[in-house]
C-alpha cells in the first residue's frame, strides 16, 4: 500500500481497504462509469491498492471522448466561418477532428472563445448582435441542464443570434449497451455521482434488477471510490444486486426536480452515435420542437463532411473497457497529448490521458495478472456487434 | 468539464429575470445561476457545475473537497486559463500573434500551485 499516505484521510482509507481485502473471496470486475473517477483511480493508484481479485474497468463516461468525429468536424466548420463566434468549454480545444482542432481554428483567425458557463456564451450573443454565436453543447446529464437553461433564456429574452450545437449523451442507455454486449465482463457499476445529483437514482433499479448487477452511486474523491468499491464488492459477495447511494452528501434520490423539469421542456431523447462505439438507441438528447430554431445544425448548412478516423486509434475499445490504454500499440509513441490520435488522450477525463499523466513511468509495474485479465480476447467484440447498438 | 466544484454563496441578485449569485471557490469567484436551487441562501455551499448550482452540500464536506482539489491542482485546471493549458498540451505558442486584444490575463491566485505531473 505504497500510496496510501497520499490520501486525505489515510487511516480511513486503510480501514476501507482492509474491509475490501477481508470481504473478497473471488474475482470481481467493476466498471467506474465516469472519466473523473478514472482519473482519481489512476492518479492515486487505487487499482493497485485493491485486492488482485478486484478489477476496475474504465467506462465510457467522458463526454469529450465520446463526442463523434462528425460532430467535432461540424464544430470546426462552423467555427471557421467569418460571421461566427464559436463558444466552447476549454476541454474541447484539443480534441482532434479530421486533421485539426479548435485550437488550430483559432490560430488561423477563427473567433473561438472559451467560456466557463453556457450563460457566458449567451451574454456574448447579446453583446454581438451582428454575429452568430454558437455554443458547443456536449456533456452528460450534469451539463445538459445548464445548456437547457441557456436555450430557454435565449428564447425568453429573444436572442436570435444564439444557437446550440447539441451532442448530449445519457448514462443509463450506455450501461444498458455495455451489459448487452457479448464481450461484457462487468459485474457491478460505480455510477457517476454528479449525474445522479441531477437525475437522482430512479433510472437504475430496473437496470440493476434486470441485469442482476449492483449499481453503487459513487463520488469522485479517493475515499469515495474506495467506499463505492467496498459497497459493490459486499453486494457481489452476498449475491445482491441493488442500487446503493454511497454519495448521499451530494445525491438525493429524487435528483434535482427543477433541473429535470427544464430538461423535459428543452430536450427530447434521441439516438446518438458515440465515438468509437457506434449508435446507442435513446442515448442522447436533442432540442425539442419548441426550441428547434436554436439548433445550430438546422441554422447552418453543415454538409459534405468527410470524417477520417485514424486507423491506429483504439479508443473505442478503451471506452468500452475492452482494452487498457497502455495496451494500445500507439500509446505514448504515435499518440501523446501533444499529438493525440483520439480524444481519450487529450480530455481531462480521458482514460488514455490518465494513464499518460500518472502511470507512464510505471508501466512496468502494472501487475501482470491484472494486465493479462484485461487484455482483449478472441471472444471480445466491439459493442457494434451487440443487437442493441 | 464534468468536474463539479463546491462553492460558498457570497451574495444573491437577479439578472435577466434569473436568480444569480456570486460564489467563492477557494479564492476564485464566479457568477453562478441558482435557478436549479432557488432556495439556496447566502453562506450556504453547493456543488456548482459550469456556472450552475446543482445540489446543496454541507459546509464540512465542501471545505474538505475544496482543500483536496486545491492540493491536486484541480482548481487550477478548472479556473485557470484554458488557452494557456491547451497551448501547453500541444506545445504551441500562445497568445496568437493576430489577436493581441485577447491576450489572457494573469491566472487567478489559487490556494495551491498546479501539481507538476507531466513526465
Amino acid at each position: 500500500m505504497k500510496y496510501i499516505e497520499e490520501f486525505q484521510d489515510p487511516a480511513l482509507a486503510r480501514r476501507l481497504l482492509d474491509d475490501i481485502h477481508a470481504t473478497v473471496t473471488r474475482p470481481w470486475a467493476l466498471m467506474e462509469v465516469c472519466g473523473g473517477q478514472t482519473h482519481t483511480i489512476i492518479r492515486h493508484g487505487i487499482d493497485q491498492l485493491l485486492p488482485e481479485q478486484v478489477e476496475l474497468i474504465h467506462g465510457p463516461g467522458c463526454p469529450v471522448c465520446v463526442t463523434p468525429l462528425e460532430v467535432i468536424d461540424k464544430a470546426l466548420e462552423i467555427a471557421s466561418r467569418p460571421d461566427v463566434i464559436f463558444c466552447s468549454f476549454g476541454d474541447m480545444l484539443r480534441v482532434p477532428g479530421t486533421g485539426r482542432d479548435l485550437f488550430q481554428v483559432r490560430s488561423e483567425g477563427g473567433d473561438v472563445r472559451v467560456v466557463y458557463s453556457p450563460l457566458d456564451a449567451l451574454r456574448i450573443a447579446q453583446e454581438n448582435p451582428k454575429h452568430q454565436v454558437v455554443f458547443f453543447g456536449i456533456g452528460f446529464e450534469t451539463t445538459a441542464p445548464p445548456n437547457a437553461m441557456t436555450v430557454h433564456q435565449a428564447k425568453k429574452l429573444d436572442i436570435p443570434n444564439f444557437s446550440l450545437l447539441v451532442s448530449h449523451v445519457r448514462v443509463p442507455p450506455a450501461i444498458e449497451a455495455i451489459m448487452q454486449s457479448p464481450s461484457c465482463r462487468v459485474q457491478g457499476f460505480l455510477a457517476a455521482g454528479h449525474v445522479c445529483s441531477v437525475m437522482g437514482v430512479r433510472e437504475y433499479p430496473e437496470l440493476a434488477a434486470r441485469h442482476r448487477v449492483p449499481i453503487v452511486v459513487t463520488g469522485f474523491e479517493p475515499l469515495d471510490i474506495l467506499e463505492g468499491v467496498r459497497r459493490a464488492v459486499r453486494q457481489l459477495e452476498r449475491g445482491e444486486h441493488t442500487v446503493d447511494n454511497a454519495y448521499a452528501r451530494a445525491v438525493r434520490p429524487e435528483g434535482n426536480p427543477a433541473a429535470l423539469a427544464m430538461l423535459e421542456d428543452v430536450f427530447e431523447v434521441t439516438d446518438r452515435a458515440w465515438r468509437g462505439i457506434g449508435v446507442i438507441p435513446d442515448s442522447g438528447w436533442r432540442l425539442s420542437e419548441r426550441y428547434r430554431d436554436f439548433d445550430a445544425e438546422h441554422r447552418f448548412s453543415v454538409t459534405g463532411i468527410n470524417t477520417r478516423e485514424p486507423a491506429e486509434c483504439r479508443s473505442g475499445e478503451v471506452l468500452q473497457g475492452l482494452l487498457k490504454p497502455h495496451e494500445c500499440e500507439a500509446f505514448g509513441t504515435l499518440c501523446t497529448p501533444r499529438s493525440p490520435l483520439g480524444a481519450t488522450m487529450v480530455s481531462s477525463e480521458g482514460a488514455c490521458a490518465a494513464y499518460y499523466l500518472y502511470r507512464r513511468l510505471e508501466l512496468g509495474t502494472v501487475p501482470a495478472a491484472k494486465t493479462a485479465a484485461t487484455a482483449p480476447t478472441a471472444a471480445s467484440a466491439p459493442l457494434e456487434a451487440s443487437p442493441v447498438v | 468539464m464534468c468536474l463539479a466544484v463546491p462553492g460558498r454563496v457570497l451574495d444573491i441578485g437577479e439578472k435577466d429575470g434569473t436568480r444569480m449569485a456570486t460564489v467563492d471557490f477557494g479564492g476564485v469567484q464566479k457568477e453562478v445561476c441558482l435557478e436549479y436551487l432557488p432556495d439556496l441562501q447566502v453562506g450556504e455551499y453547493a456543488i456548482v457545475h459550469v456556472g450552475f448550482a446543482l445540489q446543496r452540500l454541507d459546509e464540512e464536506s465542501a471545505k474538505q473537497t475544496l482543500e483536496l482539489f486545491a492540493q491536486l491542482g484541480m482548481l487550477q485546471e478548472e479556473f485557470g486559463d484554458p488557452w494557456e493549458q491547451a497551448a501547453a498540451a500541444g506545445g504551441d505558442p500562445w497568445p496568437f500573434a493576430h489577436d493581441p486584444d485577447l491576450e489572457p490575463g494573469p491566472a487567478p491566485a489559487l490556494a495551491a500551485p498546479q501539481e507538476e505531473v507531466q513526465p
